[in-house]
């Protein structure tokens, strides 16, 4: 949240700054070495997270919206891309557009309600919506509910290239997410980002600039809610299970904490927070309980020492835009 | 016995009765989060995990030191409450100059801290609280069958969520209270201790959810879940309500739980989703929530 650079110091390149150009090579050649490292279906997942926190920070960085509710998005558009490529057979492209699409219409009528309230209730309205949706998903009889949708399959990519292959998926959801990440960089810095920010600063002289400050915030929140559910849509072939945890509560909190730990507002800081959340609950699996422990302390320590997220305070450090 | 709309009389007093319980425990919960709200401008999102506290306090002190439920009805929320002004004295006296959003980051944070330890040490499956001897039993009222301890937690919420409101509204205390919430600057000029008075809030909040939790110990099986269910339904009452009136919060956790009881009654599907709908209905046609001032 906290502007401490000046932007027009910085020498300027194709990408915006020079610092975050440098940050994107690191970003892409660290994705295209890690498999060869690395477990590659950890790392997918990992980039679904990372898409759904960038989803999510694009609202709370952005414009200033606090959304407890980010699970509902996740989690339909999950088991909507599951059921889709399971129950109805469709190659996985379509599956993945039809859970996004299912996200887009929930964010929809989820963010026309929302906006219609300010500040704190915005959250807490949210958060009852995601819990209504979640009832819904534990009735609903296509989710399975406590079992979920089981051995989704992954099918084929346009129906010819078979996604069963590990580093055949790893580079279809690489492409995505990618893409999916300049898309949103895009957006940021458009006009129209400039306007979310100026509503994030100051609502009221937005207002009286002229611009409809309601429609605006509607489209981020929409935006917001479909590249969520672009993420769980990819996220339910990846694992090939659509599940209730997805779609509950504490997956909201997850992801505001994995943006939290990144850096609220900054453009690299959801990658490198969920990267640092889904690894610390990998390493910590064994402890159990203790993680939520866990996860509540460093929601603390964000809280109180560490706004910034760990981007966040690197950008402060070094004086940089990341 | 009669049939009413086709149901019998005893399901439907008996939701009927539910309803009130339930929404005995949103009123005591809105309220606290009200009050709280209203002094440190954060949305305590522990509440709930304090409701459960509250509930663990009475079952421990029960089965470790033998005390029963009359004096756990007193001591539970005082500890609780305690608990509370050392949360708001190590943590949440650093948020009140940032952003509301912190506030309720960092209160979620301590919740599952709360709640992570609950479910190590207590497991998750739920310990039955035994009810004391003078509270068993129950009344038949012809039309449906009353239980003695029911009947009690709907009689002692209603004489606390009023005795709040009577604190609130018409008492010295409660005038500075209301005066710091408009303008703790200027109570402050006046010699009151605002800061202190903010601690104390919260403490009262805390305890009051901590009451609530004891009350609820005997119905529901106290485990370490209890409050984060609760705690979104009461978000939804508190939407709906809106955090301006002490009254407002009242009427609408009451409201909402015989609404949710009626839904049991003659729609069971949608008893878990119902609050969540009247919430969606009244911000399309009072944004401002049925007491609440437009902001």
């Amino acid at each position: 949240m906290e502007q401490t650079v000046n932007p027009i110091a910085q020498k300027t390149s194709m990408f915006g700054t020079q610092s975050q150009t440098i940050a994107f090579v690191v970003l892409v050649s660290v994705l295209l070495a890690a498999p060869f490292v690395t477990y590659p279906p950890f790392l997918m997942e990992c980039m679904c997270f990372a898409l759904f926190a960038l989803a999510f920070n694009l609202l709370i960085g952005y414009v200033g919206l606090l959304s407890f509710g980010h699970a509902l998005y996740f989690g339909w558009a999950s088991y909507m891309s599951a059921h889709a490529a399971k129950d109805w057979g469709l190659s996985p492209e379509l599956a993945i557009l039809t859970g996004t699409a299912t996200a887009a219409v929930c964010g929809l009528v989820a963010g026309s309600l929302a906006i219609r309230r300010q500040g704190i209730y915005f959250a807490m309205i949210t958060l009852a919506l995601a819990q209504m949706m979640y009832f819904v998903a534990l009735r609903a009889k296509f989710t399975g509910g406590e079992d979920g949708i089981q051995a989704v399959p992954r099918g084929h990519l346009f129906g010819v290239l078979s996604l069963d292959n590990d580093a055949t998926m790893y580079g279809f959801v690489f492409v995505i997410f990618i893409a999916a990440f300049l898309f949103i960089y895009r957006v940021i810095h458009s006009p129209f980002g400039e306007v979310l920010r100026a509503i994030r600063e100051n609502e009221l002289r937005a207002i009286s600039l002229g611009y409809k400050t309601d429609r605006y915030k509607l489209m981020a929140f929409v935006l917001s809610a479909t590249l969520a559910g672009l993420a769980g849509a990819i996220k339910a072939l990846v694992v090939q299970i659509a599940s209730l945890t997805d779609v509950y509560w504490p997956m909201s909190g997850e992801v505001v904490l994995m943006t939290l730990v990144g850096g609220l507002g900054t453009i690299f800081g959801p990658i490198v927070g969920s990267f640092v959340i889904l690894a610390m609950q990998y390493k910590l699996a064994w402890m159990g309980q203790w993680v939520l422990v866990i996860q509540g302390v460093i929601f603390v320590v964000c809280v109180l020492l560490f706004r910034r997220g760990i981007v966040g305070e690197l950008a402060n450090v070094l004086r940089i835009k990341l | 016995m009669f049939t009413i709309f086709g149901v019998p009389s005893a399901v439907l007093f008996g939701q009927l009765l539910i309803g009130l319980i339930n929404g005995s425990f949103y009123a005591l919960l809105s309220l606290g989060l009200a009050v709280i709200f209203g002094m440190l401008n954060i949305i305590n999102f522990t509440h709930g995990a304090q409701y459960m506290l509250g509930a663990v306090a009475a079952y421990l002190l029960l089965n470790v030191v033998g005390i029963g439920y009359w004096p756990a009805l007193i001591i539970a929320p005082i500890l609780v409450g305690a608990s509370g002004i050392l949360i708001e004295r190590l943590f949440l006296q650093w948020l009140y100059k940032l952003d509301h959003l912190y506030g309720l980051l960092l209160t979620f944070g301590i919740a599952l801290i709360i709640e992570g330890v609950g479910r190590n040490y207590l497991g998750t499956a739920g310990l039955p609280y035994t009810l004391p001897d003078s509270l068993r039993g129950g009344n038949n009222l012809g039309f449906m069958y009353l239980p003695n301890y029911r009947a009690w937690v709907i009689c002692v919420s209603l004489v606390v969520c009023f005795g709040t409101w009577f604190a609130i509204e018409r008492t010295r205390l409660g005038a500075y209270l209301r005066a710091a919430t408009e303008n703790p600057t200027l109570v402050r000029a006046f010699g009151i201790n605002v800061p202190k008075m903010i601690t104390l809030t919260y403490g009262f909040g805390v305890a009051l959810a901590a009451f609530a939790g004891v009350m609820a110990a005997p119905i529901y099986n106290v485990s370490p879940n209890m409050g984060s269910e609760l705690i979104i339904v009461v978000f939804a009452v508190v939407v709906i309500g809106g955090m301006g009136s002490i009254l407002g919060a009242i009427v609408s956790g009451f409201g909402l739980g015989v609404v949710e009881g009626l839904t049991k009654v003659f729609y069971p599907e949608a008893s878990n989703t119902v609050i969540f709908l009247v919430m969606a209905i009244v911000l399309l046609v009072r944004p401002a929530g049925l007491f609440g001032r437009r902001t």
